[in-house]
């Protein structure tokens, strides 16, 4: 099939090698991956700020770019949730009401992607390093996904998964959150760093991007020598 | 200080306070442990919370005709119903009764209505002496300060902390046995209870049917404050209605495993009116106050309208990431956390309070764990919403316009990338500076550097 990406704003400019990972994974399985370069992001800071005028202005233009998608994936469950859970709600009695709930129902997280619709979860990756992950809120409660990314990382040979006590706690990243109230931001991110400290694991493996580049913040600052790493990445090493 | 910014200010005190973190954690660990046991001991809990979100939706939905019913019943009983309208008349309800039985002294089982209407003010200003007979609630008002949380009041104190309070003000001597603690307060509270002229009580429950008063407690205290004066007063928010009272086989021992990890509290009490010809025992007059206080308006929002399902669990509270670092008194409102976070803006103003709504993750925690399934971080969203449409900020309105703007123009969009690129070293040379644009977040975070080929860079030169 053809599976269009959609790539977050923060992962086009910050972490390309997640997106990257996602187009090798997709082809290597035999699909044949769009990307509609017109896309610039999914418009959830105006919309988690109360801003929904300014959210439906970039919304609207991300609707028809993917109207004919057969499938939409994405590899951040915050940006998932935003097409999936929360367009149908910004769009309700508009024009684009009926093609924002058509475009949601065919939308996926990444791992959800690849385990619920694909039923796949062996991808023959190799990663032999011990790691824990960081449940995003947004994957978590909007999309209810729990099991796929575990799936998916059970399958990876070497792999040693150890849960940490904290694994859906809240980060602290929060979007505008995160600047608007750092203090509480940061005291919530050092409960998880410290959560994925005692595990003693190598990596923080996440399917959301933006969570780690706010828990890799903190962990960088700190000297931490624990890493961070998307989903796709680790499922992408040979 | 405006309202905000006090939230503010307190917060960046309480987020670095390592102290009070690791006391709240560890209380809230021991409430999770027992919390999940009684849940598991429910054949079916997600079921159990879709019927006392129905319940409690058929409540909230006809409380028209459910007030009316309770009311009724109560009065055929001989207790008297007051309806209060704002928190003012609720007041000068309770003082014009005080003073009508020329009372001297209160004594007050715990009731978040009555610290939402700063009842105790009121009446000390009045000349009366009154106290808390629960103890967390005491040891609060010792301490001159508001509860910490609507369950456990004084949760972030330490036995340490309790005991030097109880030397300083009940002149015990040390110790830091809960036992003991315990013993010192009854010991002070017992003569209260016998000499108090009125006794204050909230409710938990609201039967309509039967015309009852629900209390649950662990103390006993709120049995002697109903008991022991000739005088009863029950300040009671008309949400808390339940139509019928089979209703209570779902929702005490609902509360009960979320508020305190228990099967039942240790006293369940039904009320139903004063001393009927005949009995022995029980107050000669029962005044019941019911309360609006802006809850109309929120039943009036079709949105947020299962709100006011909240028994006032606290449940949402105990697993908040934002309540857990920042406590309670740093929301400077009586009802804390997610729900307090919700209602405040309702209750007392949204312009003035819309800054608990910002302040969230939205991680949505708070409605995962909601007994009555009230859609708690959704509804911060709306407050955000609500509260950019009716008074938008200048700053943040022109920001996210030009944001719309360059997101809907990809080719300025990925100039903006490259002269973000370019210009990042110099943010890296002031770093930490007032100067640094990203300060609010370079403070405590490293800031990953843009990627010299980006995602988008990377598939056009593929092709």
């Amino acid at each position: 099939m053809t599976v269009t990406l959609f790539i977050p704003c923060f992962v086009d400019a910050l972490f390309p090698r997640a997106g990257i990972s996602m187009v090798q994974i997709l082809e290597r399985l035999g699909h044949k991956v769009a990307f509609p370069e017109a896309i610039t992001c999914c418009g959830q800071p105006p919309f988690n700020s109360g801003y929904w005028d300014e959210a439906r202005t970039v919304a609207a233009k991300v609707l028809p770019q993917l109207a004919n998608a057969e499938a939409v994936v994405i590899g951040s469950g915050s940006c998932g949730a935003m097409l999936k859970v929360f367009y149908p709600q910004l769009f309700e009695n508009t024009p684009q009401a009926t093609l924002a709930k058509q475009i949601s129902a065919r939308t996926w997280e990444f791992s959800d992607f690849l385990v619920s619709k694909l039923g796949v979860t062996d991808l023959g990756a190799k990663f032999p390093h011990k790691v824990t992950f960081h449940d995003g809120c947004h994957g978590l409660r909007e999309l209810g996904l729990k099991k796929s990314p575990r799936a998916l990382l059970g399958k990876v040979s070497g792999l040693e998964l150890v849960e940490m006590g904290e694994a859906e706690t809240c980060c602290g990243f929060g979007g505008t959150f995160a600047t608007k109230f750092p203090m509480i931001s940061t005291a919530m991110g050092e409960v998880k760093c410290a959560s994925a400290t005692e595990t003693s694991a190598e990596y923080i493996v996440s399917n959301d991007s933006s969570c780690l580049m706010h828990i890799q913040g903190l962990l960088s600052r700190q000297g931490s020598p624990l890493k961070t790493i998307h989903l796709a990445e680790v499922l992408n090493q040979q | 200080m405006s309202f905000v910014s006090q939230f503010k200010a307190q917060a960046q005190v309480m987020a670095g306070d390592l102290r009070h973190r690791k006391i709240i954690r560890t209380a809230l660990r021991n409430y999770e442990i027992v919390r999940d046991v009684r849940k598991a001991s429910f054949q079916d809990w997600q079921g159990a919370r879709q019927l006392a979100a129905e319940t409690k939706w058929q409540a909230v939905n006809h409380l028209d005709k459910h007030l009316e019913q309770f009311a009724a019943k109560l009065e055929s009983r001989g207790t008297k119903v007051h309806w209060a309208s704002t928190a003012e008349q609720a007041r000068e309800i309770v003082l014009k009764i005080v003073s009508d039985k020329q009372a001297k002294s209160v004594i007050k089982s715990k009731a978040m209505t009555s610290e939402e209407i700063h009842l105790n003010d009121a009446l000390e200003h009045a000349g009366l002496n009154v106290v808390e007979s629960d103890l967390g609630e005491l040891i609060v008002q010792l301490r001159k300060e508001a509860p910490y949380h609507i369950v456990f009041p004084s949760m972030h104190l330490t036995r340490d902390e309790i005991s030097e309070l109880f030397q300083r003000e009940l002149g015990s001597a040390a110790t830091n046995d809960p036992e003991e603690l315990t013993m010192i307060a009854r010991r002070a509270l017992r003569k209260k209870y016998l000499t108090a002229d009125i006794g204050i009580t909230g409710a938990n429950f609201a039967i309509a049917e039967t015309g009852m008063i629900s209390i649950t407690e662990n103390e006993g205290n709120a049995r002697l404050t109903a008991a022991l004066p000739k005088t009863m007063i029950s300040l009671i928010g008309i949400e808390k209605v339940l139509p019928r009272m089979e209703d209570l086989a779902l929702f005490l021992p609902m509360l009960a495993t979320m508020g305190t990890g228990q099967q039942l509290t240790c006293y369940n009490t039904l009320y139903s009116g004063p001393r009927q010809p005949g009995e022995t025992d029980g107050p000669e007059e029962w005044h019941v106050v019911l309360l609006d206080n802006h809850r109309t308006e929120l039943l009036a929002d079709a949105e947020q309208r299962d709100a006011l399902h909240c028994i006032r669990c606290g449940a949402c509270l105990n697993v908040c990431p934002i309540f857990r670092n920042v406590g309670g008194h740093t929301y400077g409102t009586t009802y804390s956390g997610p729900i307090g976070s919700v209602i405040t803006p309702h209750l007392r103003g949204l312009q003035d309070w819309k800054h608990l709504s910002s302040a969230s993750s939205l991680c949505g925690a708070c409605t995962e764990t909601c007994p009555v399934k009230i859609d708690l971080h959704h509804h911060l969203l709306q407050n955000r919403r609500n509260a950019a449409e009716q008074k938008p900020s200048f700053g943040e309105k022109t920001a996210f316009k030009l944001f719309a703007f360059a997101a809907n123009r990809p080719a300025l969009w990925n100039f903006g990338k490259k002269m973000a690129r370019i210009f990042q070293p110099l943010q890296g040379a002031v770093q930490g500076s007032a100067l640094d644009p990203a300060k609010a977040w370079t403070k405590t975070r490293d800031l990953p550097p843009l990627a010299q080929e980006s995602f988008k860079d990377w598939w056009r030169n593929r092709k």
